[in-house]
């Protein structure tokens, strides 16, 4: 079977067409650093880059070096762009924060104080599942018409399923627009009181529900919060459209990262799909975490083998092994062979020979182990592909460490335009 | 288990399970850490001995049902795994359920306020959906709720089940999960869901309850670990128990220790590996002895990485137990193996 085509890392950072690079995925697959990487990458290629991170977690700042990321770029220390003519900024999204400006920013100053001061506002904007992503979202929006940046790296919010971040935006317009909000606030307008009376019988039991559910005081904050927020209400569905069209613009480019297991590749695969059918343009497939073997052409059964002869696996038949007799024990295992070597590509006469090589054995198991890995691996890949054929393909190796650092975060921008598969 | 103690890491046993008494395990960790998976393993080691455990997901993500290889759950319990039977102990049964907010807020109104029939319209209307939206800390009281019910359910004048274990959202978010209480109380100051929410946080902050987090040798994990550790111990004060650090994926070590050391500076013999491979009938073609060692050199700075985590996460001064690495497709197999760990170790 084929593998899909390969992905143009730097082609796609090099392309002054290029605004936006979406990186989205399942938790835990690599997201803040691929993003931070590509961003590395692109402006120590000439692009004036800024990286937003919607994690709480810190980890871009971690991984690029900064103490702390508020709700304004900040240039990336040691990110060595100006060479190239390029620059590096990067920042955490504050979703509070940036809630707060929007309601500044549309009503005035008593008003918005009083919308500030709400409980259900405060409840709202700091911990409203969807609210995250609609402020990243409008983040992005305002990084975009600011226009300081000519390449803006999302890394998506670390939700449940990939999928919630396009939904939650107007997840969150939808319900701050939504039928019932107008039905709760209806009795604080002026022309709603006729609409009321036509309702009364139903409007009565949907208040006396919730107020048994929430409490009266809670309700009394949401219609207080209601009549506040009524100027700016249709303005969020509004708002989540904009950033949703912005999103399918030519100057976009998604990029769903995974890592070579059944769960991430699922839900990438769910995520291509997606993207597909809501017509957003999807640049490739990132996968982080691949393992390889510099030694591929000793398969994983030979390499078993070879062990097995070095070092029979006890109750396997050849006969345990008296480690001890034959000179072998923890502290002289990596002593050098003494003399009585077999010949060269001979089987090993007698035991007492062959256990001089744990250290061999060892590496052969490991070998056979990592290429067992891989297989599966490529095997995974290869289903993807099966059911994506078009879709560009990249790969970086699993990291023995950590990144933690601009040169590492180089290392793996370096690995993300390699430009051809692995395998 | 092993406890940390200074630098060395103490192998012990103190007792033959570490948490007796605790009928409520609440799991979680950083995505990507297979907690989905060790819950399901930890149902299987408490089930054990004949006792019947309840796994619960809350994400409505049907992990329980991919990890058992069932179709979706609906909203209900039904029997997913039977603990295996073992010469000194008898079997177990494991139950699944998928909760959910919306049906858990059903249930609630219909049990306190006979609300069925109006809770459909409502539904239907978005009361439910408008309800738990609003008050994030509501959709939780009602997730938190329904496993403490189960906890206390009782049939024919004994606990219904044994334990419940709920696979909990990601360790990001398990500090405002589980302090329910305090997160509804500035939305509900009074009313009904504010005894509600009271209960189920006399049940959380008791020694019934215990939080265990899942993690994997990798910085960032363990970095949430030892955040989302610090967060519930400020918790701690108001009863909340802070359960085992779960160490998944655990590769074996081949080496020893001076090996290890040699291998991670690149400083291994490579005749060594020569006359090794020319012993076991293998040419050294393409470099081959280079490329092992070159293998030999990242098993080894692996494997020292994860030691440095594992010293980290000995500051968090929780019990930690040691979970293999299933190299196969996880299946039912793997996760008895897995239950068979935590076992081993005294988790269950």
């Amino acid at each position: 079977m084929r593998a899909g085509p390969a992905l143009e890392v730097d082609r796609l950072l090099d392309d002054p067409r290029t605004r936006i690079i979406v990186c989205c995925g399942s938790g835990g697959v690599g997201k803040t650093t691929t993003a931070a990487a590509l961003g590395l990458r692109a402006a120590e290629r000439g692009r004036h880059v800024v990286v937003l991170t919607v994690d709480p977690a810190r980890r871009l700042a971690q991984s690029m070096g900064l103490s702390s990321l508020d709700n304004t770029p900040r240039p990336v220390p040691g990110a060595a762009g100006e060479a190239a003519g390029g620059s590096l900024h990067a920042m955490m999204l504050d979703m509070k924060r940036t809630f707060d400006e929007i309601v500044e920013a549309h009503s005035d100053p008593d008003r918005a104080a009083q919308i500030l001061a709400n409980p259900f506002y405060q409840s709202l904007s700091s911990s409203f599942a969807g609210t995250q992503e609609y402020m990243a979202m409008e983040k992005l929006g305002q990084l975009r018409r600011a226009d300081e940046w000519d390449l803006i790296v999302v890394d998506t919010p670390p939700s449940r399923s990939a999928l919630d971040f396009l939904d939650a935006p107007q997840r969150l317009g939808r319900f701050l627009d939504g039928r019932l909000i107008r039905l709760l606030s209806a009795p604080t307008k002026a022309g709603g009181r006729a609409y009321l009376k036509f309702m009364t019988a139903g409007f009565t039991m949907v208040t006396g529900v919730i107020t048994k559910i929430i409490g009266v005081q809670m309700l009394r904050d949401v219609q207080t919060f209601i009549a506040a927020f009524d100027t700016m209400f249709g303005g969020f569905r509004e708002r989540a459209e904009d950033t949703y069209r912005l999103l399918q613009a030519p100057g976009t480019a998604f990029l769903v990262i995974a890592t070579p297991e059944p769960d991430a590749l699922r839900e990438a695969s769910y995520f291509v799909d997606r993207l597909a059918s809501d017509q957003m343009p999807l640049a490739g497939l990132i996968i982080n975490r691949v393992h390889r073997s510099p030694a591929a052409h000793l398969s994983a059964a030979r390499s078993l083998a070879a062990a097995e002869v070095l070092q029979p696996v006890p109750g396997s038949g050849d006969g345990p092994l008296d480690l001890a007799e034959n000179g072998y024990s923890k502290e002289n295992g990596l002593s050098h062979p003494v003399a009585g070597s077999p010949e060269p590509g001979g089987k090993p006469a007698v035991a007492a020979t062959t256990s001089r090589h744990p250290l061999t054995a060892t590496a052969l198991r490991l070998h056979a182990e990592r290429m067992q890995l891989a297989e599966r691996e490529r095997r995974l890949e290869e289903s993807f592909s099966a059911a994506h054929p078009v879709i560009p393909i990249a790969e970086v190796l699993a990291q023995p460490e950590d990144v933690h650092d601009l040169d590492g975060l180089r290392s793996v921008g370096k690995e993300l335009a390699r430009g051809v598969r692995l395998s | 288990m092993w406890w940390p103690a200074g630098d060395s890491l103490l192998r012990v046993r103190p007792r033959d399970t570490d948490w007796e008494g605790v009928r409520l395990h609440v799991v979680t960790g950083k995505g990507g850490t297979g907690k989905t998976t060790v819950a399901g393993a930890l149902a299987i080691a408490l089930a054990a001995g004949g006792r019947r455990v309840l796994l619960m997901e809350v994400e409505g993500r049907q992990g329980i049902a991919r990890l058992f290889d069932s179709p979706p759950l609906p909203y209900g319990e039904r029997r997913v795994a039977v603990a295996p039977a073992t010469p000194t102990l008898p079997g177990g049964e494991v139950y699944a359920l998928a909760a959910d907010p919306e049906a858990a807020l059903l249930e609630y109104l219909e049990m306190f306020y006979n609300l069925r029939h109006a809770g459909t319209a409502l539904t239907r209307l978005g009361v439910v959906d408008f309800a738990t939206t609003i008050a994030p800390g509501l959709r939780d009281v009602l997730l938190t709720g329904k496993a403490v019910e189960a906890t206390r359910r009782r049939s024919g004048g004994r606990l219904y089940y044994d334990a419940v274990v709920m696979d909990a959202p990601p360790t990001g978010r398990i500090g405002s999960y589980l302090n329910v209480a305090t997160e509804i109380s500035g939305l509900a100051k009074v009313g009904p869901i504010r005894g509600h929410a009271d209960t189920v946080q006399s049940v959380i902050k008791s020694p019934q309850t215990a939080v265990h987090f899942v993690t994997v040798l990798e910085e960032m994990p363990v970095q949430e670990t030892l955040d989302g550790v610090a967060e519930l111990r400020g918790l701690a004060q108001g009863g909340l128990q802070l359960g085992g650090i779960m160490i998944n994926m655990v590769r074996p070590v081949d080496l020893t220790e001076d090996q290890l050391l040699a291998a991670a500076d690149g400083t291994l013999d490579q005749h060594e590996l020569d006359t090794g491979l020319k012993a076991a009938g293998l040419e050294d073609r393409d470099g081959l002895a280079a490329s092992l060692a070159a293998e030999l050199t990242e098993h080894a700075r692996e494997e020292l990485a994860q030691r440095a985590q594992r010293t980290r996460l000995a500051a968090a001064g929780q019990p930690c137990y040691d979970l293999p690495l299933i190299t196969d497709q996880m299946d039912l197999a793997g996760l008895y193996r897995l239950a068979a760990a935590l076992r081993e170790q005294g988790a269950a």
